[in-house]
């Protein structure tokens, strides 16, 4: 079916502006860049080949992070009440602190660290003769002061290079200490290519050392984790809202509003439910192969994602009365979404969105945008890897290059006792068979439209060039490129850190978002650009008196 | 309560900082080098330290903030980070085309030991900078100083531009420290006013505070130019403003070109304001405008106005060395009693400047260098004040102590409008005043009850 947006999209032809994108670039960044840039086919499961989760080029402008970031920041930044004590010079543990917006609330024990910084604040002297007595030191200093129950420490980049054990630190303040669990991050900046390396380091300690720690039975009769949300602008206040509402127990949210507590109770929930799964598909796995949990790809973004969402946990409960509450839930929520939609739809009809951001973003707020009638005519990860572009089918046929061979790959075994397959092969087959599809994700590239262009690793060359050629309604991405794009006159949402607002995950979150877009899409303070003589410069003033 | 961990206890930490009131080196770098016309900052690390300083200072300036970095992996790190600059070089001056480039190092690149003045003369033996462009560097471990020691270094690294010819410009360099974009073109306009032509480096106006027009300019006009930088060795005299941000630069330029300097703090208040203008008179030899002097008594008339709000009450502040010397002086100026003092960049010279400002003048004053908001707060909590100036990270112990919080200094996070009103200068003076008496009269009306509340304050 061709649509009037899909008549719009033929003004230019991709691969004019995939060439116009690399044209400027010395032959050997062109070559790599054009392996990057994918003019999409959305043939299922045969989409062509995207190159991604590799190098970025020295001095192209990227939006990628580090190692450090995509393992203190986004993982286990948002746990409330695990202290986190970056061991490096001061400026790591800066930037992280409280810039991510994870909101939290404080819980019925009020232990609630994150709204502090913790720093050795390493010195020169540290990293001549190593800082190792200083890190201990700080550890026994925190417990000293706040008694926390479990300390966790990351390494920045010096600490790697001068051999910190911080490990073997951590080992033996846990022992000293007894009652406070600690246990370090090796996740150096330099590490692998990209954010996407710190989350693996953070899926495999926070498995390694806290999940399956608490076998005091969870209560709950619908146990699942959530996986892979982060509680940004509230999200996770919304979706656990629902559960709620639905009978749903979540157990524990990697890592949104967490606790250690939950992360140690994780091992008993029945089901993984896999937001993000770039940066948390490991736990999941581990959980799969240790304790017997399957997992499903849900998508909170989106109110019909949502719904959808809630109907594949509900129907892999295989609970009829489970299964009428979710419906009735949904029910009851979609008026509200119903009205909100039908009110800016006449507004945002037909406009366009240009998304890069993160890992799963990209893909998840296109859902929001179909829902308001909008296109997405380009998108694309930060840090992902090709199977979030191209399904989770090509997995068997990733290379694993230097950067990646250099991150760990934890080996897990079924638990001798607590391994408890949740399903037999019998009923996950009638499930798959039903439509809940397990370890299953296509990625990116089948939802979005031929000719429509994927570029992972965007920077800012790249993006001001888009922008200029394609004059997209938004631009979505993050705080780097908000104002470069903005001065070309265009709007620009942030969607790691939603600017000031949120949530937009779940029912509300659909609604918050709409009318969000809405304002920026459809507000006339883009039309005052030009000064009236900007305009039209040829009337003088003298002729306006005559 | 959001820092409920912090007990009023202070004891003696030695090896953990909480809460910082200080962040690195580079970033300071990357600010100070955005001040010259046409430069593209470099970080020469892994990218999130690029990551990481282009949010923060976009956060704070919302302006688009273009660096690029040298992108080190696990291997860079092993065999050095020459091959990732060599390449970062190249491919900048292919495709954004900047006049210089303006490379900083990090703790990763430092701790590795790579030598930036030989990576930089094997860029140009292999023609990687193309004629008529530059690449300057600083050195900026993160594990020594913090970021306005960062600053310092970058602005330092500008003198090496300086020539001396025969021939005199007439000029006085300024340099400003880091104080906002508006700070610079307020300093500027002074010295206009002053009839003293003027060279500033770094100069981040008409960069960080840009118009909107639809167009973006990757490179926008303001910043020194490299023929001002070059001509910085033929001014009359150089004034760093600041001991912390500006000294070395100037000093540096004295030493290589025979350019006189005078140090003096920050002009923020009346009297550091004072010494400005006087100094800025005495080195250019001219007399002081009436314009200037109107706007002198203007201030003064307005502190004389408020005194009776002002008159003992208690500040606690934080932030960085060169602004939080003048804003005592000028809280002292005005009978207040700033008790707690904290800043996050060593140097022993801060407490002393601190304790010489306040000394005698009715108050004990808590005071500490390379301290942490962590502190400043138990200090609160044991002597409570009146306001409390910081950046945007106080408003966490402003809402825990309900103490109304004068946001000045950097980063600020969750307001705006710092890039556009100057709070240097006598007209910057008056800003501070108003925000000031504001914050503490609006919590009066809050908090008076029904009988006692009143229209005329």
């Amino acid at each position: 079916m061709v649509t009037a947006t899909k008549k719009k999209m033929v003004q230019w032809d991709p691969a004019d502006i995939k060439a116009e994108l690399i044209k400027k670039y010395p032959p050997k960044v062109a070559r790599k860049r054009a392996k990057q840039i994918m003019i999409n086919e959305a043939l299922e499961n045969e989409t062509p080949e995207i190159t991604a989760n590799v190098r970025t080029t020295p001095g192209i402008i990227t939006m990628r992070g580090c190692t450090y970031a995509g393992c203190k920041g986004v993982i286990m930044g948002p746990t409330r009440d695990i202290v986190n004590l970056v061991h490096g010079p001061i400026g790591c543990s800066f930037y992280a602190w409280l810039t991510r917006r994870n909101q939290t609330d404080a819980g019925p024990d009020g232990e609630n660290y994150i709204n502090y910084c913790f720093s050795t604040d390493m010195q020169e002297h540290d990293i001549i003769f190593g800082g190792e007595k200083k890190l201990a030191a700080a550890v026994q200093e925190i417990y000293d002061l706040m008694h926390p129950k479990s300390i966790a420490i990351f390494a920045t980049c010096p600490v790697g290079l001068i051999g910190d054990d911080i490990h073997t630190v951590a080992k033996n303040m846990k022992e000293k200490l007894g009652d406070c669990n600690v246990y370090a991050f090796s996740c150096e900046g330099y590490k692998g290519v990209s954010q996407s390396a710190g989350h693996h380091i953070a899926n495999n300690q926070v498995f390694r050392h806290i999940v399956g720690e608490n076998n005091t039975p969870a209560e709950g009769e619908f146990k699942i984790n959530l996986l892979g949300e982060y509680n940004i602008g509230g999200d996770g206040f919304e979706i656990d809202r629902i559960f709620k509402k639905c009978g749903i127990t979540n157990l524990a949210t990697f890592s949104g509003n967490s606790t250690y507590d939950q992360f140690a109770t994780a091992h008993q929930a029945d089901l993984n439910a896999v937001m993000c799964h770039r940066s948390i598909n490991y736990v999941a796995d581990m959980l799969e192969t240790k304790f017997g949990i399957p997992w499903v790809k849900v998508n909170f973004i989106g109110a019909n994602a949502t719904a959808k969402s809630l109907r594949k946990i509900a129907a892999y409960f295989e609970d009829q009365a489970f299964i009428d509450r979710v419906e009735a839930v949904i029910k009851e929520e979609m008026p509200e979404v119903d009205a909100a939609v039908a009110d800016v739809r006449s507004r945002t009809e037909g406009k366009t969105a240009m998304l890069f951001v993160g890992g799963s973003r990209a893909h998840h707020y296109q859902e929001l945008f179909k829902e308001m009638g909008m296109k997405t005519i380009s998108a694309g990860y930060e840090f992902a890897h090709r199977d979030d572009y191209e399904g989770r089918q090509v997995l068997p046929n990733l290379k694993v290059d230097a950067d990646s061979r250099n991150i760990e790959e934890i080996e897990v075994e079924a638990d001798e006792t607590r391994f408890n397959p949740r399903k037999t092969p019998e009923q996950l087959a009638a499930l798959e068979d039903a439509g809940v599809k397990f370890k299953h994700y296509d990625g990116l590239a089948p939802d979005m439209d031929e000719g429509t262009l994927i570029i992972d690793d965007l920077n800012q060359y790249e993006a001001e060039k888009l922008v200029e050629i394609m004059k997209p309604d938004i631009f979505c991405a993050g705080i780097k490129e908000k104002f470069s794009i903005m001065k070309l006159g265009v709007p620009m949402k942030q969607l790691h850190s939603y600017d000031s607002g949120g949530p937009y995950a779940g029912f509300q979150g659909a609604i918050n978002f709409y009318k969000e877009i809405d304002r920026l899409t459809s507000s006339k303070v883009w039309t005052y650009l030009k000064a009236p003589w900007q305009e039209s410069p040829e009337l003088t003033a003298a002729y306006v008196w005559e | 309560m959001l820092l409920r961990h912090t007990p009023k206890e202070v004891g003696e930490r030695k090896a953990v900082s909480i809460n910082p009131a200080k962040t690195c080196q580079p970033i300071g770098a990357m600010y100070a080098a955005l001040g010259i016309h046409g430069c593209l900052p470099h970080s020469h690390g892994s990218q999130g330290c690029c990551a990481y300083h282009r949010s923060t200072l976009t956060r704070h300036y919302k302006e688009p903030i273009s660096a690029a970095t040298s992108s080190f992996t696990e291997g860079a790190s092993v065999f050095g980070g020459q091959a990732n600059l060599l390449q970062g070089i190249n491919n900048i001056f292919s495709v954004y085309e900047p006049d210089i480039i303006a490379v900083h190092t990090t703790c990763l690149s430092e701790t590795i030991g790579d030598d930036l003045p030989q990576i930089r003369k094997k860029a140009q033996t292999e023609g990687k900078i193309p004629d008529g462009k530059y690449v300057i560097g600083a050195s900026t471990p993160s594990y020594v100083g913090s970021h306005v020691t960062g600053f310092s270094n970058m602005v330092k690294s500008m003198v090496e531009f300086a020539e001396k010819t025969e021939k005199k410009n007439g000029k006085v360099n300024i340099i400003p420290g880091w104080v906002e974009p508006c700070d610079m073109e307020e300093i500027k306009r002074m010295a206009r006013l002053t009839g003293v032509g003027t060279i500033m480096f770094p100069d981040t106006s008409g960069v960080l505070n840009a118009p909107m027009t639809g167009e973006y300019k990757m490179f926008p006009d303001g910043g020194t130019t490299i023929d001002e930088l070059k001509s910085t060795g033929d001014s009359t005299g150089t004034l760093a403003l600041g001991e912390w941000c500006s000294a070395d630069a100037a000093r540096l330029l004295d030493k290589k070109c025979k350019v006189p300097c005078k140090v003096l703090d920050m002009p923020f208040g009346l009297q550091a304001t004072d010494r400005f203008v006087d100094a800025m008179r005495t080195i250019a030899g001219v007399s002081v405008s009436e314009d200037l002097a109107v706007e002198r008594g203007q201030l003064v008339d307005m502190i004389t106005d408020m005194h009776q709000y002002f008159y003992k009450k208690k500040v606690a502040i934080a932030g960085d060395p060169d602004q939080v010397i003048a804003m005592v002086e000028f809280l002292v100026a005005l009978d207040m009693c700033p008790v707690h003092v904290v800043t996050g960049t060593p140097g022993k010279k801060f407490e002393k400047r601190i304790k010489e400002i306040t000394e005698g003048k009715g108050f004990e004053v808590n005071v500490k260098a390379r301290g942490d908001l962590f502190l400043l707060h138990q200090w609160m909590q044991n002597e409570p004040v009146d306001l409390l100036i910081c950046n945007t990270y106080g408003k966490y112990i402003a809402r825990d102590e309900d103490v109304p919080l004068l946001r000045w200094g950097f980063p600020i996070l969750d307001r705006q409008g710092h890039q556009y009103f100057p709070t240097v200068g006598y007209k910057g003076g008056l800003r501070l005043l108003e925000k000031i008496l504001g914050l503490l009269l609006d919590r009066k009306d809050r908090d008076d009850p029904e009988e006692t509340f009143e229209l005329v304050l």
